[in-house]
């Protein structure tokens, strides 16, 4: 029997590797794509390709069926794909251009039409007592058991030359989607280039729903760059981090679907970069959540310390009066800003010191944002004065000081 | 306007026209721009001065942003024709720069300030070209200029409005056009930022280059512009700014709607619609 380990280290026989390798240049492939199809704002368009190829897929299997006497010819059925893969597209533009519909109704109108055309074709086939017909579904749901060699090898090819066109015109496809009106004004041609976008956008997702199926394809395009956004605010690093991950996660997905037979391909596959994009979500030094309600807790505990140092500086000493202000007082002990003798707190030179400051501090910032000093700021506006260094609140009453003088 | 005679020669350039010279940096001969059947711009004539700062100046829905983007091709004309020193836009494109509104673009977009200014450059660079530390080079200057250098690593979602607005103009003198339509580049900024950007501007004139502003703060037209273009559908009035900047025309752009043009434009668009005529 095969085991995670014989897979993950190629041990597996030469047609898994294979299939591995294929779907790793897919994945990797698909999260470089994917990148300049979210910046182009094109993710609910490519959702709307995979679901247009399902007609594609069946009308493909019967031209087959008529013309050569066997269905399941896979040249047939991914040409068929991406003829109706592009249809539908065509059909979203052509419907925006009337300006009846929004694109995102344009969009939930064309998908649901042509995989109900695609469901309806399928449904048909299933009657004809053709031997081949049962692999169909695949294209809706993913694999669950291993594809052919030749099978992965294409996808790993197809992959591979979509993400060296979008990498070549990188530039381009990056100033189209950031500014497209300086894109035209300073004569690219943009829509030959959104044109191209959406063919290599078109051919990942014919090759990727033999593997994934087409209802899951969409997110081999769009979780690696929404994951990799996390992590970078420079656009090199967002794409070279989308295409690690989406390879990544395929891998991980081809290699648990070997071990288990009943586990599919692409919901392994999107499962693993769900979990890429969730731990990015949380723990990203930037933009994660987890790092942002701690630095939001420590402001908050920062200034009820501060509070409670005036309070103590103008109180003399204290007694801690509650668990939280044990919490607050140990605190400015620690920053050297207080001392305790017995039960006793109470302010060091230092802890008066910025006591002073701060009163400074709110009292040149009302002044700075013309307050009057009787006027009680909101709580918000309040913790600025909390985040002052000694160097602005220097400029500041300096700024004010000009400021009085000249009127 | 009545059908030329067959033996007249038809006009192949605006240069034919007497009242368009090949010297201004840009003529703009009868234009018409529509949305869906419904004039935004109607008959539009006029010609850049040489080594200007033109305010553009007009309510809202007048058209002035509609005049700048259909200058540059980015919307089709209904009729007319636009020409840069005497030449169809294509062959001059490297000579005119353009400012977008700030809101034109997505400021979450990953990319940094100095990303953003070097795309300036490109339209010299031409395809699959990589940008190099000469256009680099020059973009930092360019930020330089507008006092953005110290923020060039910056990522553009952390910029202010006023920031956002000086990296456009970078972005666009980092192109080393001889001609610039800046659409609102004053809207929304600080008294500082608008002290740097109309100095820019100056020094642009001072080189010999015209500036086309979209501006709405009225009080600071003559004190910021030499030349004014009041624009309501139409051009209302146009010159320098002493002669045409006067009460009268600004009441004909702002107040006076031209009811007339607009109910006739209503009924045409109802027509085109297959809708009932009012």
């Amino acid at each position: 029997m095969t085991t995670l380990t014989d897979i993950l280290f190629w041990q597996a026989g030469f047609n898994t590797s294979v299939v591995l390798i294929g779907c790793t240049l897919l994945g990797a492939s698909a999260g470089v794509v994917g990148c300049f199809a979210v910046l182009r704002q094109r993710s609910l368009v490519a959702d709307a390709i995979g679901h247009a190829t399902l007609p594609g897929v069946m009308l493909g299997y019967l031209l087959a069926l008529v013309i050569t006497g066997e269905g399941r010819r896979l040249p047939w059925l991914l040409g068929g794909a991406a003829v109706t893969g592009l249809l539908g597209v065509l059909a979203v533009q052509a419907i925006v251009a009337t300006r009846r519909l929004r694109e995102d109704a344009a969009i939930a109108a064309v998908l649901s039409i042509f995989f109900g055309v695609g469901v309806l074709l399928l449904s048909y086939i299933q009657t004809l007592s053709t031997p081949d017909r049962g692999g169909l579904t695949h294209f809706i749901l993913g694999q669950t058991a291993a594809m052919s060699r030749t099978d992965a090898l294409m996808i790993g090819v197809v992959g591979l030359a979509a993400m060296l066109v979008v990498i070549a015109l990188a530039k381009e496809l990056r100033l189209v989607a950031f500014d497209e009106s300086l894109a035209r004004a300073q004569g690219w041609p943009v829509l030959v280039l959104d044109v191209l976008l959406m063919a290599v956008i078109t051919a990942v997702m014919v090759v990727a729903i033999q593997v994934v199926g087409m209802l899951l394809v969409v997110a081999m395009l769009i979780i690696p760059p929404a994951a990799a956004r996390h992590w970078s605010d420079r656009f090199a690093p967002v794409v070279v981090l989308s295409g690690v991950l989406g390879g990544l996660a395929a891998y991980a997905g081809a290699a648990a679907s070997a071990v288990g037979e009943n586990i599919p391909i692409g919901a392994a596959i999107v499962l693993a970069s769900g979990v890429a994009f969730a731990l990015g979500l949380l723990l990203s030094p930037r933009r994660g959540v987890l790092l942002g309600a701690f630095r939001s807790a420590r402001l908050r505990f920062v200034v009820r310390a501060q509070h409670r140092l005036r309070h103590l500086h103008a109180s003399r000493h204290a007694r801690p009066d509650g668990f939280i202000d044990r919490l607050l007082l140990a605190w400015l002990v620690r920053q050297g800003l207080a001392r305790r003798t017995g039960s006793r707190y109470e302010t060091t030179a230092r802890g008066d010191e910025a006591c002073d400051l701060a009163k400074r501090a709110a009292r040149t910032w009302q002044s700075a944002v013309g307050l009057d000093q009787s006027v009680r700021l909101s709580p918000g506006a309040d913790a600025v004065e909390h985040v002052l260094s000694r160097e602005m609140i220097e400029r500041l009453e300096q700024d004010l000081r000009s400021r009085r003088k000249t009127p | 306007m009545s059908p030329l005679p067959p033996s007249e020669p038809i006009p192949t350039s605006l240069a034919d026209f007497p009242e368009h010279s090949p010297e201004s940096p840009l003529s703009i001969h009868n234009v018409t721009v529509a949305y869906r059947h419904r004039p935004v711009l109607w008959d539009i004539d006029y010609d850049a001065p040489k080594r200007a700062l033109v305010a553009v100046v007009g309510p809202n829905g007048a058209g002035k942003s509609t005049l700048m983007k259909a200058c540059l091709g980015l919307l089709p004309l209904a009729a007319g024709r636009v020409e840069f020193w005497g030449s169809p836009f294509a062959s001059q494109r490297l000579r005119v720069g353009y400012v977008p509104q700030r809101e034109a673009v997505d400021w979450e977009f990953p990319v940094n300030v100095l990303d953003v200014a070097v795309m300036g450059r490109y339209g010299r660079l031409g395809w699959f070209r990589r940008v190099s530390a000469k256009d680099r080079a020059i973009a930092l200057e360019c930020l330089d200029r507008v006092g953005m250098a110290d923020l060039a690593k910056r990522q553009i979602s952390e910029l202010s409005g006023g920031q956002q607005q000086r990296v456009f103009l970078a972005r666009a003198l980092a192109q080393e056009a001889d001609l610039y339509l800046m659409d609102e580049p004053l809207a929304g900024v600080d008294a500082a930022t608008e002290r740097t950007i109309i100095e820019i501007l100056r020094q642009l004139r001072q080189s010999g280059r015209t500036v086309l502003v979209v501006h709405h703060d009225l009080s600071t037209v003559p004190e910021y512009f030499d030349h004014v273009l009041l624009l309501n559908t139409r051009v209302i009035a146009a010159g320098p700014v002493q002669e045409a900047f006067t009460p009268d025309n600004l009441h004909a752009t702002y107040a006076g709607r031209l009811t007339a043009l607009d109910d006739a434009a209503e009924a045409l668009a109802r027509l085109r619609e297959g809708r009932p005529p009012l």
